[in-house]
């Protein structure tokens, strides 16, 4: 199984890192047509959704969602989850502030640590959208059907 | 603030570009064509070169109101050595911020001690050694010193040669010859070691310095640059709107020639660009700082 990710702009290096042979970069629609699973890194949200729309690559990010396959969006990826209607939540971005608000913190379940980067909030979660993880009572780790999407970077691993 | 937030934000912009910019409004245009983040200043290098004088960190009134127009990260640049600039800026609660030799050196010895610091810290490099000293210091993301503000790539691209021969070269040595490499390239042994075993620095590395043209952004992508740094180049040419956009796109679609063809298509003027061999050594940027 071959898992791209989305590399227009943003964390696709370490999602590549953590995925080793099994992970390729993805910059095309011929490119998305190779992959059996996608990732949708961090990275600045705005950019990669000019980039898709400059590049062409909209319509096949669309199908390849509505087609089943695996997708994990983190952050950036999040949003534009939201903004194109494959997840079923409100998001607001860099909702906790600036880099220097940027945190570290242990999931509601004290079995997560995560990284919190600029990090967008999820306000509303839909009926159809599962939490599996919260912190502080807020849903930071959702899924709907093939999606998950989380508002921290698994990829980033504390040393 | 963790080596893990910090150095992640890094990687947050990793395939983008950042553009300098000296106005909200170039700041609104840097956004609109798709900058990643934006480098807030008074002057761009090459407008410092041309007027002199001593280069310093911006009035924070700037740095705000930049701040205010956008939503991208907002970096700015400190002096090298002006620790005290640096928690200004934290203080203004910048997203990144650049010990520059682009600005006049606060101190001829000493860089900043950047691991006391919340806000991450990017610094210019020529080769490994520098690189390795500065992440030493706390710097979460390195950048080529290339030459600011000549509109001339040919400084970052030997900077990402040399970088690139030196990260092969050291994965050769044996562990016995390692200390004495460090010695000699004045690299802290641990992190030469680090680099030996993983064959690549543990933090980012951006290209700067001289990047005019949406082909010199693929150039130094291609040599391994993981994203770019746009100073004079864009606002000083002619259509900054476009360049920026096709600056942007070049960036990501380096591998694609046809691409880089159509962006690079009908741009009107880059900035004028100035030759290497004419400035003194004393005129060169990349030669402040150690």
């Amino acid at each position: 199984m071959t898992t791209g990710v989305l590399a227009l702009q943003g964390g696709f290096g370490a999602h590549l890192a953590a995925l080793g042979a099994a992970g390729v970069e993805v910059r095309t629609a011929a490119e998305l047509g190779q992959v059996d699973a996608l990732v949708l890194p961090g990275g600045e949200s705005t950019v990669q959704a000019r980039l898709i729309e400059r590049g062409g690559l909209r319509q096949a990010l669309e199908q390849f969602v509505r087609s089943g396959k695996p997708v994990l969006a983190t952050c950036a990826g999040l949003i534009l989850c939201a903004r194109y209607g494959w997840l079923d939540v409100s998001v607001q971005r860099n909702a906790y502030g600036r880099q220097v608000d940027s945190f570290e913190a242990m999931d509601d379940s004290g079995t997560r640590r995560l990284v919190f980067i600029r990090a967008p909030r999820i306000e509303r979660v839909g009926g159809g959208v599962e939490v599996l993880a919260t912190l502080k009572g807020e849903p930071v780790l959702v899924r709907q059907r093939n999606v998950t999407g989380a508002c921290f970077h698994p990829e980033l691993g504390s040393p | 603030m963790s080596d893990v937030t910090k150095r992640g934000l890094a990687e947050m912009l990793r395939g983008g570009v950042i553009m300098d910019v000296v106005n909200a409004e170039q700041a609104r245009i840097a956004e609109d064509a798709g900058a990643c983040a934006v480098m807030a200043l008074e002057r761009v290098p090459a407008q410092i070169r041309v007027e002199g004088g001593v280069a310093r960190a911006s009035d924070p009134e700037m740095i705000r109101s930049i701040q205010e127009a956008v939503s991208i990260p907002v970096m700015a640049k400190c002096r090298i050595g002006h620790f005290i600039e640096a928690r200004i800026l934290e203080a203004l609660e910048v997203d990144f911020i650049d010990e520059s030799e682009v600005l006049t050196p606060a101190d001829d010895a000493f860089h900043i001690e950047k691991r006391g610091f919340k806000v991450p810290f990017v610094c210019g490099c020529k080769d490994l050694g520098e690189a390795l000293r500065r992440i030493g210091e706390g710097a979460s993301l390195l950048r080529t010193k290339g030459e600011a503000g000549t509109g001339n790539v040919v400084e970052a691209v030997k900077h990402l040669r040399a970088l690139r021969t030196e990260l092969r070269r050291v994965q050769q040595l044996s562990p016995e010859e390692r200390m004495s490499d460090a010695k000699r390239l004045g690299a802290p042994y641990e992190l030469l070691c680090a680099v030996a075993e993983t064959g690549r620095l543990p933090v980012p590395n951006f290209a700067a310095g001289g990047i005019a043209t949406p082909a010199d952004a693929a150039l130094c992508m291609a040599l391994g640059a993981e994203a770019v740094f746009v100073g004079s180049g864009i606002f000083l040419s002619e259509d900054p709107a476009r360049r920026a956009r096709a600056v942007v796109e070049a960036t990501t679609w380096w591998k694609d020639p046809a691409k880089l063809a159509a962006v690079s298509t009908g741009l009107k003027g880059p900035m004028r660009g100035l030759e290497l061999s004419k400035l003194e050594r004393t005129e060169r940027f990349a030669e402040r700082g150690w």
